[in-house]
C-alpha cells in the first residue's frame, strides 16, 4: 500500500507537478447565458463569453496574454457534393462525407493566430479553421484529414462562413484590463440545436499556459419542442393532423368567401 | 414579422411566406391546378430545405384543392364517378412512385432525376399547351370557325372495352385509360413532389374529352385525395412536414385561390391555357436553363440525416 502510495506520489511529481509549476496563472469564464432558447420569434441571438485570468506569487510580472477562443456546436455528419458537367448539363459528381464535424465553429482570438503561437502549435492545438481537423470519408471508403488546400475542405469552409455557421475572427477577444476579458458569440438565426462547447486557451510568449472549458446549450422550447417532438414521436398523428388543419384551412376559406 | 419554423428550424418573415402561398394560391385558383411546380422551387429558394419543402406543400395543396373542390362541388362540376376510377389508379402510382422515389434516393441522384423530370414535363406539356392555343388564336384571327369538337367525335381510346358512362361528364368510355392516367399522375405526383393538376387538365381534356364544365372539379379532388395522401406518407416515413409552414402556406393560399377562381372565370378558355402554357413553359426553360449553366457554387452541403 505504501508503496502504491509512493509511486503515486512519484508519478504526480513527474507528470503533475512540472505543469502545476508552469501554471501560475487560473483562467476563469462564464458565458451570458447557459441556456439560449428558440421560441416562435427567435431569429439569432449573441451570447456573450467574459473571463479573468487569474495570477499568483510565481506569475512573471507584466506578462502579455493571448487567448483564443473556440466555440463548436453539435457534431453531424455533412456531405459536400460538387458539380461536374456531364454530357451538356452540371450533375453532382463527386462528393466527400465530412464524418462528424461541428454543425457551428467559431474562432475568436485577441490578435492573428499566426503572431499568437507557431505554425506547430496551431497545427497541435487545432487553432484557428485552418488546423481545425475535418475528418473526410473519400468515396473509396478511407478516411483522412486532408491539407487545407483541398478543395473539398476549403468549399466546405467557405459554405459554412457564408451562412454565419463558421467564422473566425483575429479581433473578436478584447481585454477590457490586462487580466479581464471579453468575447461575444453571435449565433446565426439558422443555429442547430444541441450542446456547444467553449474552449479557452491562455498563451503567452508563444506557449500554451492554461485552458479551461465550459459550455451552453440550445433547446427549443414550449410550441417549438412541441411541434418538433410531436413531428419526430407520433408521425401519423401528427401527419393526420395537419391533414385535417388543412380540410379546416379549405373548408373556412370556402364559407368565408362564398357568393350565393 | 419572423417567426421561427420548427421543423425547417430556420427564421423567415410570416408576410413573405404569406405573400407566396397566396400569389400561387391565386395561380391555382385561377388554372385549377396545385401549385407545387412553382411552390416548391420558391420555398428552397428562400432556404427552406427540398425536403421539408416538399412535405410541406404537400399539406398547402391539399387544403387549396379542398376549399376549390368545395366550390366546384357547389356548382356541380365535379364527376363523382369519374374521379372515383381516376383515385383508383392514383392510389396504385402513389404507391409505385414511393417505391422509385426510395430507390432513386440510395443511388444519389433524386435531386437529377427530379431536375430533368421538371425539363422535360413543363417544356413539354407548356410548349404543347401553347402550340396548341396559338393556333386557336391564328384560326379565330382569320375568322375560321374553330373546329368544335363534337361530343361524338371519338379517338382511338374510345375503342377500348369495359365502358363506363359517366353521367356528369356526359361522356361514354373504357375506364382503362382513366385508371391508366390516374396512375400516372400518382406516380409522377409522388416522385416529384408535385400535384400533378397542370398535366392531368390536360390529358383529361385531349385524351379523355371530357367537357371543360367538369374537367377542373374533378382534377382537384383527385390532387385533393393524393396530396392528403402524400401528407400523410411524408409525416409518418421521413417526419420532414413543417405544419406552421404548411398553415402559413394554406391561408395564403386559399385567399388567394378565391381570387384566383373568380379571375379566371372572366377571361376565356383560351386565354386562360395560353397563360398557363406560358407558365409552365417559363418554369420548364428556367429548371433547363440551371441545369446547363455553369453554376455560380459548386458546392453543396448536405447534413445527413442520423438516421438515413
Amino acid at each position: 500500500m505504501k508503496g502504491l502510495v509512493a509511486i503515486a506520489f512519484m508519478a504526480f511529481l513527474l507528470t503533475g507537478a512540472p505543469v502545476m509549476e508552469a501554471r501560475a496563472e487560473r483562467l476563469i469564464a462564464s458565458v451570458s447565458n447557459h441556456r439560449v432558447t428558440i421560441t416562435p420569434d427567435y431569429s439569432g441571438e449573441e451570447l456573450v463569453l467574459f473571463g479573468s485570468i487569474e495570477r499568483d506569487a510565481d506569475t512573471p510580472p507584466n506578462r502579455s496574454y493571448d487567448l483564443v477562443v473556440t466555440v463548436s456546436g453539435p457534431r453531424a455528419t455533412m456531405v459536400t457534393r460538387r458539380k461536374e458537367k456531364r454530357l451538356g448539363i452540371w450533375i453532382n459528381a463527386d462528393s466527400r462525407e465530412f464524418i462528424n464535424v461541428p454543425s457551428y465553429l467559431a474562432v475568436f482570438s485577441n490578435r492573428p493566430i499566426n503572431t499568437i503561437a507557431s505554425a506547430e502549435l496551431q497545427r497541435r492545438q487545432q487553432l484557428g479553421l485552418n488546423n481545425i481537423i475535418l475528418t473526410q470519408r473519400v468515396a473509396s471508403g478511407d478516411f483522412a484529414d486532408v491539407v487545407p488546400g483541398d478543395p473539398f475542405r476549403a468549399a466546405f469552409i467557405r459554405l459554412r462562413l457564408q451562412h454565419g455557421l463558421y467564422r473566425e475572427a483575429s479581433n473578436a477577444v478584447t481585454f477590457l484590463t490586462p487580466t479581464l476579458f471579453r468575447t461575444g458569440i453571435p449565433l446565426p438565426p439558422e443555429v442547430p440545436t444541441g450542446t456547444y462547447d467553449i474552449d479557452i486557451k491562455l498563451f503567452a510568449d508563444g506557449a500554451l499556459i492554461t485552458r479551461t472549458q465550459t459550455a451552453f446549450e440550445i433547446v427549443k422550447v414550449g410550441f417549438e419542442q412541441f411541434v418538433a417532438d410531436a413531428a419526430r414521436r407520433n408521425g401519423l398523428l401528427y401527419g393526420l393532423a395537419t391533414a385535417l388543419m388543412a380540410m379546416a384551412t379549405g373548408w373556412l376559406a370556402s364559407v368565408i368567401f362564398r357568393k350565393d | 414579422m419572423q417567426i421561427f419554423l420548427p421543423i425547417a428550424d430556420i427564421p423567415v418573415n410570416i408576410f413573405l411566406i404569406l405573400a407566396m402561398g397566396m400569389a400561387v394560391g391565386f395561380v391555382s385558383g385561377m388554372f385549377g391546378i396545385g401549385g407545387g411546380f412553382l411552390l416548391t422551387p420558391l420555398l428552397i429558394f428562400i432556404g427552406i430545405s427540398p425536403a421539408v419543402a416538399v412535405a410541406s406543400v404537400a399539406g398547402h395543396i391539399a387544403a387549396s384543392s379542398f376549399s376549390g373542390a368545395l366550390s366546384y362541388w357547389r356548382r356541380r362540376a365535379i364527376d363523382p364517378a369519374l374521379a372515383l376510377v381516376l383515385l383508383i389508379g392514383g392510389m396504385l402510382g402513389t404507391i409505385a412512385g414511393v417505391s422509385l422515389f426510395t430507390l432513386l434516393r440510395s443511388y444519389g441522384q433524386l435531386d437529377l432525376t427530379i431536375a430533368l423530370s421538371y425539363v422535360v414535363l413543363l417544356s413539354g406539356v407548356g410548349g404543347a399547351m401553347l402550340w396548341e392555343s396559338i393556333g386557336a388564336f391564328v384560326r379565330a384571327r382569320r375568322g375560321e370557325q374553330p373546329t368544335l369538337r363534337r361530343p361524338g367525335a371519338h379517338n382511338w381510346v374510345h375503342g377500348l372495352p369495359l365502358k363506363l358512362r359517366f353521367k356528369k361528364s356526359k361522356i361514354y368510355l373504357s375506364i382503362f385509360p382513366v385508371i391508366a392516367i390516374g396512375i400516372f399522375i400518382g406516380f409522377v405526383g409522388a416522385v416529384l413532389g408535385i400535384g400533378g393538376g397542370f398535366i392531368l387538365v390536360p390529358l383529361l381534356i385531349y385524351v379523355l374529352r371530357v367537357p371543360t364544365s367538369t374537367v377542373i372539379g374533378t382534377s382537384m379532388v383527385l390532387t385533393l385525395v393524393t396530396m392528403t395522401f402524400a401528407t400523410l406518407l411524408h409525416a409518418v416515413t421521413n417526419h420532414l412536414v413543417d405544419a406552421v409552414l404548411a398553415l402559413i402556406l394554406m391561408v395564403g393560399g386559399v385567399i388567394g385561390a378565391q381570387f384566383g377562381a373568380r379571375a379566371g372565370q372572366r377571361i376565356s378558355s383560351e386565354q386562360l391555357r395560353l397563360l398557363l402554357g406560358l407558365l409552365i413553359l417559363a418554369v420548364g426553360v428556367r429548371f433547363a436553363v440551371e441545369l446547363t449553366i455553369r453554376p455560380t457554387e459548386l458546392f453543396t452541403i448536405r447534413a445527413l440525416e442520423p438516421g438515413a
